[in-house]
């Protein structure tokens, strides 16, 4: 086994070939990963009250969006964004953010639920509750829903993350600089140990992804003891 | 935007058989490992639940491998790293077959048998104990009370996360396109590539997929709805 | 020797000490409530006698057999010994008929037909044979309760446990489980009750015991019990629930 390729490689899968070039590596990947999820938080906010709302119009909207993207390939999304949003509307976006945008709308997708269940699973005594004190329907969402479910979905955003986490090495397909494209550059150069480096990547994501995993299984046995209950 | 839209292109000749053999094989590469991923999905389940302490801790750093780490790394992993892991004589029968095929069906198999291992396993441990309990205390046996208690009411919760696991086997099965298998995301981006009329050829797959995904999932809410109201404790 | 007999019975859960030395008989027939404050170990002594705990010292001999003997089959013994839990514990998946006749079918070997027209026999006698088909879920907790007696009765067992049968239940469902139950006392079935319905004990248990800190503390037959209790300690505790 030659694990001194992958020893005198490791700066390259850590950060590239910063600072004298781009950053790249496993921070490029935490870097797309954190962006991502925090893009695809304020998207799913959006569309998860959405689908809660009144209006048959949003409601109908709101599935329609997650009930797509939920159904497609996170790799197919990608190639819509980078192969034909560039043809179509006639922007130009650097590989990175072109693959940044389809992360945010993917995953939102999957925050929009995680926001739906989250609000759904609070008992009903809570949003009468704050009706009954005269709030607005949008106040008791924001003052006494929201506060409440957000914190009750902490676990499932973590697990949405480690997901973008892995999902990120997909970027790699259309040439975005990070964990996986280093690792084929530096196979490709190497040849001899394949096992190897994708052994030491596969280790590199995780270490991340089983720390958040377990960092999220506290949270919701912490989370547990300040749930409202129904009954 | 000067895209000229030509639907005839890919609904008609060379382009649209392209891209149905690529469906096909994405349904064949699905339903093959999605078979095995069951099969192997089970036994590590099983392991986990076996009560012998090295046993579960094999099954545990299976499952918390294999789902902590991307997909698409390990199937280069397989793909790359059969050369040197595999004996000479298991790869020149590999190289026989369609290794292409072998490699992304066994990296497809292992990742989802540990999602799969994992719904099993919290579907046994919802059932609440004293169900077991219960069935102990009329004199069944331990096997007795799996067998017609515990298991059948875990089979009934278990299996819509397993289709929705056999779900995204199927989209995670896109990924196999980088080591050379030709399923649907592999044709529709060769399309894309001799035609550039890309829009087109991507609409269609990406129909493709969500027709598959809508069917299965509008059939889970059917059965939630159907089977799954008097379970409760 | 009595029909069952816990000689010395200690049971440690952990380092915490459940039952400290219970001994105690019971006669063919008998209708025995056990009573007292929570914590104070009587579901846990009951639990023992078809092995549902483990216990650390002492012996229980059931129809002159030890317990835990060697090479005693356990699910033997707790087919002759039905237990009734306080919640219902009904199989969801089964019709309330199949919940019936799972355990006489593939314990004791008894044909279907046969095992049905059992349950069904039990149904009526407890009320509810017009439910046989129905899942539990579709259920009142009283019609649940009585289901489950019905479960425990149909492996035909020498003795039933209850493990306050009464206490998941709505008060208007009390007493149509409290009816069922005194209708099997005076058809001569060996129950062991842990209970609080101290009218039930009245009327129809032979003998009360109350347990605290597992201990019993005091027994007697019910007139004496309720009228004339010898230990303050039974006297606070019949103070607080009647």
């Amino acid at each position: 086994m030659r694990w001194d390729i992958v020893y005198n490689n490791l700066d390259y899968l850590l950060w590239g070939s910063y600072p004298n070039g781009p950053l790249g590596g496993i921070c490029a990947s935490i870097m797309l990963a954190v962006l991502g999820i925090f893009g695809a938080f304020w998207l799913g906010l959006v569309f998860g009250l959405m689908r809660l709302s009144k209006s048959r119009i949003l409601r109908g909207l709101a599935m329609v969006y997650v009930e797509v993207i939920r159904g497609t390939p996170l790799l197919m999304l990608i190639f819509w964004f980078y192969f034909l949003g560039p043809v179509i509307f006639d922007y130009n976006l650097p590989e990175f953010q072109s693959a940044l945008l389809a992360f945010v709308v993917f995953t939102g997708a999957y925050v929009a639920e995680i926001v739906r269940a989250g609000v759904n699973a609070l008992p009903g005594g809570q949003m009468e509750a704050a009706r009954g004190a005269g709030l607005t329907r949008f106040q008791a969402m924001r003052y006494v829903i929201l506060p409440q479910a957000l914190r009750n979905m902490i676990p499932s955003f973590v697990n949405q993350f480690v997901s973008l986490t892995k999902d990120t090495s997909l970027a790699y397909i259309i040439g975005v600089n990070e964990l996986t494209k280093a690792a084929t550059q530096i196979n490709n150069r190497e040849v001899v140990a394949p096992a190897e480096i994708f052994m030491a990547i596969a280790v590199l994501y995780f270490i991340i992804c089983w720390a958040l995993t377990a960092f999220s299984r506290r949270m919701e046995r912490h989370v547990a003891r300040y749930q409202a209950r129904g009954r | 935007m000067g895209y000229q839209f030509d639907w005839s292109l890919v609904l008609t000749g060379e382009y649209r058989d392209w891209l149905l053999d690529g469906f096909y094989l994405t349904l064949k590469i699905s339903a093959v490992a999605g078979g095995c991923a069951m099969a192997l999905g089970t036994l590590v389940a099983v392991l986990r639940l076996s009560r012998v302490k090295p046993l579960m801790w094999l099954s545990l750093a299976f499952t918390e491998f294999f789902r902590n780490t991307p997909l698409l790394v390990q199937i280069f992993f397989w793909y790359f790293g059969s050369e040197v892991l595999l004996p000479k004589s298991v790869n020149e029968w590999l190289y026989s077959m369609d290794f292409e095929f072998a490699a992304g069906t066994l990296a497809l198999t292992v990742y989802s048998s540990a999602f799969i291992a994992e719904e099993l396993r919290s579907g046994v441990f919802s059932i609440p104990k004293n169900q077991l309990e219960a069935s102990r205390a009329t004199g069944l046996s331990f096997l007795q009370a799996y067998r017609f208690v515990i298991l059948p009411q875990a089979f009934r919760i278990v299996i819509p996360p397993l289709i929705s696991q056999l779900l995204n086997l199927l989209k995670n099965s896109s990924l196999v396109m980088t080591i050379g298998v030709m399923e649907l995301t592999y044709q529709a981006r060769q399309v894309e590539s001799f035609t550039f009329h890309g829009f087109e050829s991507f609409t269609v797959a990406t129909l493709m997929y969500l027709a598959v995904s809508l069917l299965v999932s509008f059939a889970i809410t059917m059965y939630n709805k159907h089977f799954l109201h008097h379970l409760r404790y | 020797m009595a029909f069952i007999e816990i000689n010395g019975l200690h049971k440690w859960f952990g380092s915490f000490h459940v039952l400290r030395g219970i001994t105690e008989q019971v006669e063919r027939g008998e209708v025995l409530v056990i009573c007292g404050p929570s914590g104070s170990g009587k579901s846990t002594l009951i639990r023992c006698l078809n092995r549902l705990e483990e216990y650390q010292k002492g012996t229980v001999h059931f129809d002159g057999q030890d317990i835990h003997a060697r090479g005693l089959d356990v699910n033997s013994l707790r087919a002759e010994i039905g237990i009734v839990f306080q919640q219902f514990n009904l199989y969801p998946h089964l019709t309330v008929l199949k919940n019936i006749t799972l355990a006489p079918i593939k314990v004791r070997g008894t044909v279907r037909a046969e095992a049905e027209e059992t349950a069904l026999a039990l149904l009526e006698r407890v009320g509810i044979h017009d439910q046989a088909h129905k899942y539990p879920a579709e259920l009142s907790g009283g019609q649940q309760q009585r289901v489950a007696i019905a479960r425990a009765l149909a492996m035909k067992p020498k003795a039933l446990l209850f493990d306050e049968p009464t206490s998941a239940l709505d008060p208007e469902m009390i007493n149509e489980v409290l009816n069922v139950m005194k209708d099997l006392a005076r058809d001569g079935m060996t129950m062991l009750c842990v209970t609080h319905e101290m009218g039930f004990a009245r009327e129809v248990a032979d003998r009360v015991i109350f347990m605290d800190a597992g201990e019993v503390v005091e027994q007697g037959p019910p007139s004496e019990f309720f009228t004339n209790p010898k230990h303050e300690r039974t006297r606070m505790f019949l103070k607080e629930i009647l």
